[in-house]
């Protein structure tokens, strides 16, 4: 059997055990729209002096699909991968014919398939709801920002999963890196209005560039899109480490008990 | 004699200063159900894992189907099932789910209709994990062991924590797995569930095999010694014998001679459950 098979046979049963579940339904999907709606009930009638100012929403449609792609991969890779060390599935899956990347690939598959869905989800109730234009022209540009991104921080929640001790430490630990790095990076606050200090330390950490490349290509600028290379190599650049700590000390085994 | 399923001469693993397993050698022929006996922290996960490939061994040969349990491949893997001590199913996938997933593994799996009813599953095939009780998730896990028809199966305590009637559930299973023709390695700290379910036990105690037979060869009790004890003034006096008659009519012999009073004079003989503890707690001091 080819691998490629059994990478899709692993996915078609994590997809399922996704959509079974309420709270990776809940906080990978329902979440964002829901903040999506709050922002733009909130400061829906304001312009953002952002590119020469813009409507509130056209930014957090973006900002939103940010922490969307963030949230079905590294979040959720982080809680599933998490869950079943602990629960010694991937211990026992280990014990099978089956080589032990596949059952990695499924779930990175699983992500990848589930932060596409939220892109075109959120896009569509940008255009349907706040009249925030789909930039059909920059798709090239918006995929490629999409798989750099969704790629690297799988690998990050992949590489995370080796400091979290329990299933109970899962969801606090990986908030408590995250929801930071949003409030700082302008995903929540607009970032005109972060001074340049807390923008200049948030341009280290993967989520602010990650932000500037999708902000880019959706929306553009005068001259169209224009990405900027130095952001999407420094999301690249947290990836590979994240790959690399992965392969070092991502663990099989439970480490509770 | 055909070629042994599992073979272990001088196993030995430590975990830098403490040594889990201190010199095993064992044997498991093909179609055997062999029982490794013994309490908690006697080295049998240890040793198990070491068999499924988990674990290095420190120092030893170990052979499964043949082959290093480290350096064996995705074709050793075919034969051989596995149930860890801690797994738990995916509980958002239902039991034939859990058993389509798992047979996608390998090349040749068992029907999966067939091992649900092998694991007595048959009303729970469209039950979620999660709402099975604890030993229907263990059968599960079984069957998600068999799915791939393998000739060697590990039982790492397949009936720890069950109650009364799920032991004897998951019994009939393994029990059923015989007629099957598999060979099975199973731990247990449960003298009555090896007696019950192998062909062959060996006792582990303190990382070291203390005694190895069939159950009936391990409750041959005529070979081991009968205790004969009584008071002497304050004394207690306790004298183990293996020609408990002789023994026991000289010393009423003397008593009567000597016009001695042999208060709460006791003869006893050794059950298995008394064996079993005393081999075990004496090596794990």
């Amino acid at each position: 059997m080819s691998a490629l098979v059994l990478v899709g046979h692993q996915f078609r049963y994590d997809q399922k055990a996704f959509w079974r579940n309420p709270a990776s339904v809940f906080f990978t999907v329902a979440f964002p729209v829901v903040l999506l709606l709050i922002f733009a009930t909130i400061f829906g009638d304001q312009t953002i002096d952002v590119r020469g100012g813009i409507e509130t929403t056209a930014y957090y449609v973006p900002a939103i699909i940010t922490l969307a792609v963030i949230s079905a991969t590294m979040q959720s890779l982080t809680m599933s991968l998490t869950i079943a060390r602990e629960d010694g599935r991937l211990k026992r899956g280990r014990g099978t014919p089956m080589p032990p990347w596949v059952f990695i690939a499924g779930r990175v598959g699983n992500s990848i398939v589930l932060a596409m869905m939220m892109l075109a989800l959120i896009a569509a109730i940008g255009r349907l709801l706040y009249d925030v234009p789909i930039p059909w022209s920059a798709l090239p540009e918006i995929v490629l920002v999409l798989v750099v991104g969704a790629a690297s921080f799988c690998c990050l929640g992949i590489a995370l999963t080796a400091v979290i001790p329990s299933q109970d430490a899962a969801a606090p630990i990986v908030n408590a890196l995250l929801l930071p790095l949003y409030f700082l990076s302008g995903v929540f606050i607009p970032d005109n209005e972060l001074p340049s200090g807390v923008v200049d330390f948030a341009n280290h950490f993967p989520v602010r560039p990650f932000f500037q490349s999708f902000f880019d290509a959706y929306i553009p600028g005068a001259g169209g899109a224009s990405l900027d290379w130095g952001h999407l190599a420094v999301v690249a650049i947290w990836g590979v480490a994240g790959l690399l700590l992965a392969i070092r000390f991502f663990r099989w085994s439970p480490r509770g008990g | 004699m055909p070629d042994a399923v599992i073979s272990i001469r001088g196993l030995r693993k430590s975990y830098g200063q403490v040594e889990a397993v201190r010199g095993v050698d064992l044997e498991v022929q093909p179609g055997e159900v062999f029982a490794l006996l013994g309490p908690n922290g006697a080295g049998k996960t240890t040793t198990v894992e070491i068999l499924e490939g988990y674990r290095e061994a420190s120092a030893g040969q170990v052979a499964v189907l043949g082959e290093d349990p480290r350096r064996a491949g995705r074709a050793w893997r075919e034969r051989i099932g596995i149930v860890l001590q801690g797994s738990r199913p995916d509980p958002y996938l239902t039991v034939r789910e859990s058993l389509a997933l798992y047979a996608g593994y390998y090349s040749k799996p068992r029907p999966i209709e067939e091992t649900i009813a092998l694991v007595g599953l048959e009303g729970k095939a469209d039950e979620r994990a999660s709402r099975l009780s604890g030993g229907q998730q263990r059968r599960l896990d079984v069957g998600m062991a068999l799915i791939g028809d393998p000739e060697l199966l590990f039982l790492d305590e397949p009936t720890t924590g069950f109650d009364p009637s799920a032991r004897r559930q998951a019994w009939e299973t393994i029990a059923g797995l015989r007629d099957l023709g598999k060979t099975v390695l199973l731990t247990t700290h449960y003298m009555d569930e090896a007696q019950r379910l192998a062909d062959r036990v060996a006792i582990l105690a303190a990382g070291r095999i203390v005694a190895a037979g069939t159950p009936a060869d391990l409750g041959d009790r005529e070979n081991l010694p009968t205790t004969i004890s009584y008071r002497l003034g304050d004394e207690e006096v306790s004298v183990q014998t293996r020609t408990p008659v002789e023994t026991l009519h000289e010393l009423t012999g003397r008593a009567v001679e000597q016009g001695l009073q042999l208060d709460g004079l006791e003869v006893t003989r050794p059950n298995l459950e008394e064996i079993y503890l005393s081999l075990t707690s004496e090596r794990s001091e």
